[in-house]
Parts: C-alpha cells; structure tokens; sequence
C-alpha cells in the first residue's frame, strides 16, 4: 500500500480520571473506507473531534496527507483537505440547501473578505454547489430553507457539504443515526457512490451498513483498538465477538 | 419573491416621508419637522450598523452608542481646535470610529453570549466616563460645536435644508451598502457564524477575523452617524455614548424588524415617533414607553417589518 | 501629602464600597447562574431600596425602620416583577431579556421620578451611628464600619444559605443542570422566585445602606449595575464567591484609583499632566481590568459552570 492518507499514533486523550482514546494507532489508506466501531462510550466521537480539531489530544501524533496536524485548528484542517460531517446535525438552518453547500464552496475558495458581489450570482460557486448536491441525491430540494427539510436530507446535506470542500478525506460521524431503514438505504447507497474515489473514516452504529460498505474495520473498547482488519476477519474474530458483537446480539 | 410587498412599501413609504418632510415643514411653517425628520435618519445610520452585527451577525453590542459618541466628539474636538475642514474632520472620525472599534472588537470578540453583551456595555461606560473626565472639552457639560463642518462651498451642512438632503443621501447610501454586504460572501459568512459558528470553523472558515471586520465596519459607520449628530445638534457630551443611547439604537433595530435590512430604518423612524407622541401625552412617558417595550419583546418579536411579513417571527 | 492614615482609611472605603457591591452581585450572579436571566432592572432595585428606606426614615424618624422597612418591599416588588415579566423570559434569548429588562429600567426611573420628584433624597445618619471608631489609631466613621459588618454577615448568612441548606443544594443543582433539578420533581418556579425574590431584597439592602453616604437620585441604579456586571464577570457567572472577591478587587480599585492614581503619576509626569491623566485613567482602571481578566480567562476567576 502506499503512503496512508492519515496515521494515528499512540493518540490519547482523558477527561478527568476516564480514558476516551487510549493509545491509539490507526492507519487510513488513501481510497480506502475505514469503519470505525465499538459500543457506547467507547470513545468514537472523541476520536473524530480530535482528528478534525474539535478535540486536542493529550499526546500522540496525527499525520494528514504527509503533514503533522496535531495541533492544528479546525479551519486549517479543513483547508487541507480534512472534511467532517457532525453526528448531530450541523447546517446553516436559515440558509437553503443550495447556500449552505456554497458556502461551504466558498469557504475553499480563497478567503470571503469580497464585500459587494453578490454571492449567489457567483457561477464559480454556484455550479459546484449544484454538482455536490446532486451527488448525494438533494438536487431538487436546492432552494428549501434547511429548516424545513427533513432529518434524513438534513444527512445527505452535511454530506454534499462534506464534499464541495473537495476534500481528500472524509470523516463521518454516524451519517445514519436516527434513520429509518428506507432511509439509512439511501445513505448506505450515496455512500458506495462515494467509495473507491474518497478516503472516508466511518464512525456508523449501523452494523449492516458498516459489513456492507467498509474494507477495513477498527473495533474501538474503552478508547483502545482491540482489532483492525477486513470485515470477514471482524466478524470472526473471538475477542470482538466477547467484547462488542456478542453483547451486541444478545440486545 | 415579489418587490412590492407590504415590507417594501412600508420601507418606502419610510422614505418617501423623509424625503418630502422638508417640503411639509415648509408648508406647515414648523421647522421642528425638518429636525425630527434629520434626527430620525442620523440615528437610522447608526441603527443600520447596529443591525449588521446583531441582526445579521448575532454580536449583541450594548455599547454601539459609543462610536456614535467618538464621531461626534471627533467633529466636536477639531472644531474646538479650529480644524473646521470636513474633509479632515469626517474621514477623522470614521477613522478614530474604526480604530476604537478594532481594539474594542479584538477584547470584547474572544467571549460568547452573556459576557460579549456586558464586555461591550462595561467598554462603552468606560469610554463614557472617559468623556467625563475630559475637563478641557468640557468634561460633564460637554461641548459646542460653534463652527459647522465646512466643506469648501461644495456642500454647506450649515443651511438646514441642504444638510438634511446630504443625510438622507448617506442614508441611502448606507442603506445600499448594507445590502450589497449582506448578500456577498462577506455577509454570508457573518450570516453564517451567527446561526452555527462551529460549522462555520469545520467548513473552514476562522469566524473571528470575520466577526471582528464586521464589528469595525459596524463602528466606523456609527462614526458617521455621530459626525453628522455634532452637526445636527451643534453640540456633543458624553450623554450621547451613554449606554442607554445603546439601548435607545438596539429598541430602534428591534421595533423595525431584527435581520431585515432595512429595518432599523422604520425602526428608528418608529423610536422617535412614538417618543415625540408620548411625550406630548405626558412628561412621563417612559411610564409608558417601558412597559410598551416588555409587550413588544414578549408578544411582537418580529418588529414591525416581521409583522408585516408575517413569516416565522424573526430568528430564534 | 499620602499619608499612611490617608491610604489605610481610603482602602476601608474600597472595602465599604466593595460590600455595598457584593450585595447586589450575589443576587445578580445567582439570578444569572440558576435562571440564565440577564436582569438589567437589578440596579432598579438597589435604587427603589434607597427611595423606600429614605421616605421611611424620614416619615418614622428611625434609620432603622426604614431598613427594615425597605427588605420585604423589594422582596415584593422582585417577586412582583419575576411573575409578571421576567417568568417570561427565561426561554427566549439573552436579547430578549436585555430589551424587557431595559423597559423595566424606564418604567421604575420614571414612576421614582413621578412619585417622589426630580430631585435627590438625603437622609440622615441614625444618631447612634454618628461617631467613628479608632481601628489601629485611626478615626473611622462608625456607620461605615457598620455597613461593612452588615454586608460580611450577608455574606457569610450566603455561604451558609447556599453550601449548608436544601434550598441552596438546589440553587446550586439548578444552575449546572436545570431539568435534572425538574425532574426530581422539585417546583423549579418556585425555586427561581424565591432566589430572585432573595436577590431583589439585597439589592434593596444595598440601597438602603447607602442612603446615608450618597443621595438617594435617579439613575444611581444603572451607575452601580454596570459596576456589578464588571464583578460577576469578573468573579465569574453564577460564583457567589467569585462575586465576593469581585467585589472587593472592584471596590478597592474602584476608590483607590479615584484617590491616589494622580499623585502617583506626578511621581513620573509633569504634574499637569498627571492631573489630566490621573482622572481619567482612574475611571477606566476597572474596566481595564475586566478587559485583562476576560483576556485571559474569558469565563472569569471562578467559573461556576463548565462546558
């Protein structure tokens, strides 16, 4: 395999006396959809904050496309080319689906310190937007108010957000919570549309949707990786069985 | 999205009225009009930069009077010196606005909520009670402007009437300006902050810069508004920072309408409208006027413009 | 000439006027801290507190029914004004609340104005209190060292209320986590009256003593609310500890800068300078100091609630 799109070393990040990420060592290959699971409170979102730049860690390293970002602020990683989607949904509720992409459009253009033109007669910010909408299925919800769309096209709109900063790599957290299932489909299929062509960190409750989707899968207890591997291994190996899959289906 | 709506008319029926009030005050020989009619547009420049911060940018500045209070002083303070040139003395105080508002910006802009509203309602008192202590330009009792802005025979702020026509002209342009803001990629970051700060910075955008910009343009153009008030009244003191004077300019943008462009404009007409009307009813008409503002708030949220509109009552 | 009996009576006087401050700064960083309310209108109840206390002393000829006189009105007129207007109000945004608590602000200065008249009220010091006392050799007016021993008491009657009791365990609970407070089935409402009620009757305590060492005016209510907000910003919102030391760094700051910052510049400048400069730094020193703790510590000294 080539150069890994993004390394995680020896990562670690403690609230008070509890442990969110302990020691943790990841590698995302470029192209590949990296699953990331474990039960509740295992830690999972505190990963994604930290490698967005929500979270800073304790110690450890994160390497971005060839560079050190650990310590880098949210907006700086995002101009590299880190792009995250929010378990809880984050949008701009005012704007229409088409402004909220395009601002995100314009946030990877240059600065925005353009006082007079108006915006959204901008074609170079526009068409983008219309494209990133389209690929996750929103095109003709373009000109709905955010706040009147609902949950599930809310997902799919932090997705085309995700992906009009063009990024090299996106990081998603939970993009099917609280989804019905004729929903989480839908997603399920905007992602294999995406696979192949985008590195994605996948953070997903949904186990169906993880089996189905990933290549490579990382079982996070307690904020350690108790195993990394291809789905099939997953889904034989013992320890995760104990840990994680066994409590799982007796639920 | 239909120009002639009843917002629109209302706005420009708002102008309308402020740009013949002059002919009416001449017909009913009560120059008073003329007055009310410049005070109300002096005070919508300043409720118009008001609004671009806290309408559209969600910074609830309880001490926009301030750069009111430095424009005025500004002008006040060079014609005390006999600088009378208004080509020295404006750009000065858009200027001094400006600088007081990057310093004022980049201390109160680092916290949130409840502290940003007291930091800049505790900075506007400081800078007031700064103009008290200056004993020289008349500390407590404030200062005559004896001498108007001059600005060479191009325009003479002098003659009441061509000075009214030059406000409404910045008015407009004011007006104009804020539009063109509001709507560029500029405005859409501001927007944008205000309703969900954190995607702003996870899209990747650093809010603060943005937010710090606007807050400067906001004060520089309430700088304009006080160069014209030490005009208008020939006079400044430090009453006219005081953080009521905020107050007064945050009611103004509340009763137009909050993120609505131009409602400060009918919201600083209504202001001083219902307090010439209650006021004639008694000389204590705040009795009246507080308990007005509580039914507002709790009932009105939208302003008048949002009433009009009747769409979802403003923003959350 | 500073002399050190000059500097030791004008830090009592920072110490007194610090008192003075806490009294309104703990009802109001407790009314912000469990209610999330910002209550502009507190500076109207320190200054109906002064004009009842006044016209009570001057109809009984006794300071002393007048302050008491003074407690339970303001406690009324808090809860009055809490069940009427503020109750309203603590679901909507801080804007909001500013504006509603600003036409407060109007509607009391202006009935003060209507009912008691544009001028100020003075009233005399209780005959009883008219001395001063000897603290380590020199003279202090006795009724300042009353106010100052009132306003600890009040303070030490707060700690008590809010680490020792029920009702502060719930102040306390509430202001990290309200629907928890809700969901253990405890009259949250009834709650949020009584600490505001509670905060209402300091702040008319506060006004109450200091009649006799200001007039009693208009306006005096919004002058010392602004000096408020600086200490619980300062102390940290919702900390009634952080509002004690607050108050008196502000107090002691506050009246030793106005005392003695332009002859300490005459130490460096020229002395019409300094006589300039002195002033005019002296008014802003407090705020300058806000300006540098929020610099860098944005939530203040001791912020009472995380996250």
């Amino acid at each position: 395999m080539a150069e890994p799109m993004m390394e995680i070393r020896a990562l670690r990040k403690s609230f008070g006396g509890v442990v969110a990420t302990d020691d943790l060592t990841l590698d995302v290959g470029a192209g590949e959809l990296h699953a990331v699971i474990g039960p509740n409170g295992a830690g999972k979102t505190t990963l994604i904050s930290q490698l967005s730049g929500a979270l800073m860690p304790d110690s450890g390293t994160i390497r971005f496309d060839g560079r050190d970002i650990t310590r880098m602020p949210p907006y700086a990683r995002s101009r590299r080319g880190l792009a995250r989607s929010f378990q809880i949904t984050s949008i701009f509720p005012e704007f229409t689906a088409l402004d909220n992409v395009a601002l995100a459009v314009q946030a990877h253009d240059g600065h925005s310190f353009s006082f007079f033109r108006d915006v959204r007669r901008e074609a170079r910010l526009r068409d983008p937007a219309r494209a990133a909408l389209a690929r996750v299925g929103l095109e003709a919800r373009a000109e709905v108010t955010a706040r009147y769309m609902s949950h599930g096209e809310h997902r799919q709109l932090e997705i085309a957000m995700a992906l009009a900063t063009n990024p090299k790599m996106l990081l998603l957290d939970e993009p099917m919570a609280g989804m019905g299932p004729e929903e989480s489909g839908l997603m399920v299929d905007i992602l294999k549309g995406l696979k192949g062509e985008q590195t994605i960190l996948l953070i997903e409750h949904d186990m169906d949707a993880v089996f189905r989707l990933a290549d490579r899968i990382t079982v996070l207890v307690y904020g350690r990786a108790i195993a990394s591997g291809a789905p099939e291994e997953i889904r034989a190996s013992a320890e995760v069985r104990h840990a994680y899959l066994g409590e799982d289906e007796t639920v | 999205m239909a120009l002639l709506n009843a917002r629109n008319l209302v706005v420009l029926a708002t102008f309308a009225l402020l740009a013949l009030a002059p002919a009416y005050a001449a017909w009913v020989e009560t120059p008073f009009y003329l007055d009310l009619g410049r005070r109300m547009m002096i005070l919508a420049i300043g409720a118009l930069s008001l609004n671009l911060i806290m309408g559209f940018g969600g910074m609830i500045s309880f001490g926009h009077a301030v750069y009111i209070g430095i424009g005025a002083y500004t002008v006040g303070i060079c014609a005390f010196h006999e600088v009378t040139s208004g080509f020295v003395q404006w750009p000065l105080a858009l200027a001094i606005s400006a600088a007081v508002a990057l310093v004022f910006g980049v201390i109160s802009l680092r916290t949130r909520g409840v502290y940003f509203i007291m930091i800049t309602l505790a900075l506007a008192q400081m800078t007031f009670y700064l103009g008290i202590s200056l004993d020289q330009y008349g500390g407590d009792d404030g200062l005559t402007v004896y001498a108007p802005s001059d600005f060479a025979g191009l325009i003479d702020v002098d003659d009441d009437l061509s000075f009214y026509y030059v406000v409404f002209v910045l008015l407009a342009l004011c007006l104009w300006f804020s539009q063109r803001l509001i709507r560029s990629r500029f405005g859409m970051v501001l927007q944008g902050a205000r309703q969900n700060e954190g995607r702003m910075e996870a899209i990747g955008v650093p809010v603060f810069r943005y937010k710090l910009t606007a807050f400067v343009i906001a004060g520089t153009m309430a700088g304009l508004a006080g160069a014209l008030l030490a005009n208008h009244t020939d006079f400044v003191n430090p009453e006219m920072a005081h953080w009521t004077r905020s107050g007064d300019l945050i009611i103004m943008v509340l009763l137009g309408g909050m993120g609505s462009i131009a409602g400060p404009i009918v919201g600083a007409a209504a202001f001083l409208l219902l307090e010439e009307l209650l006021s004639g009813v008694t000389e204590y008409w705040q009795v009246i006027f507080g308990p007005f503002l509580i039914l507002v708030v709790l009932y009105a949220r939208g302003g008048i413009l949002g009433f009009l509109s009747r769409k979802d009552g403003g923003d959350g | 000439m500073v002399t050190w009996t000059l500097v030791f009576e004008q830090l009592l006087n920072g110490v007194q006027f610090g008192v003075l401050l806490f009294l309104l700064a703990a009802g109001l960083t407790l009314i912000f801290g469990i209610m999330d309310l910002m209550n502009l209108a507190h500076g109207s109840l320190y200054m109906l507190g002064a004009y009842i206390a006044a016209t009570v002393t001057h109809w009984t000829d006794s300071f002393l029914i007048g302050l008491v006189a003074a407690l339970p009105a303001t406690l009324v007129i808090g809860i009055v004004v809490e069940v009427l207007v503020l109750r309203a109000l603590y679901r909507r945004g801080h804007l909001d609340q500013v504006l509603a608590t600003f036409g407060l602000i109007l509607f009391f200065n202006e009935s003060v104005r209507l009912i008691w008249g544009p001028a100020g009220i003075q009233v005399p010091l209780p005959d009883f209190l008219n001395g001063s006392v000897d603290l380590f050799g020199v003279p202090y007016p006795m009724y300042r060292v009353t106010v100052i021993v009132a306003g600890l008491a009040v303070a030490g009657f707060l700690y008590w209320l809010v680490v020792k009791t029920r009702l502060g365990m719930l102040i306390r609970a509430g202001a990290s986590n309200r629907e928890m407070v809700a969901a253990l089935g405890i009259d949250i409402k009834l709650v949020f009256t009584l600490v505001f009620g509670l905060g209402a009757a300091l702040a008319g305590l506060a006004g109450a003593l200091v009649g006799p060492i200001r007039s009693v005016g208009i306006g005096m209510g919004e002058n010392v609310l602004i000096l408020t907000l600086v200490v619980i910003v300062i102390g940290g919102i919702g900390s009634i500890r952080g509002a004690f030391v607050g108050a008196l760094l502000i107090g002691v700051i506050e009246i030793l800068g106005r005392a003695f910052l332009s002859t300490l510049f005459e130490l460096v400048l020229p002395s019409n300078a300094a006589e300039t400069a002195g002033p005019a730094v002296a008014s802003m020193l407090i705020y300058i100091l806000m300006a540098g703790v929020l610099f860098f510590r944005p939530q203040g000294l001791f912020p009472a609630r995380t996250g």
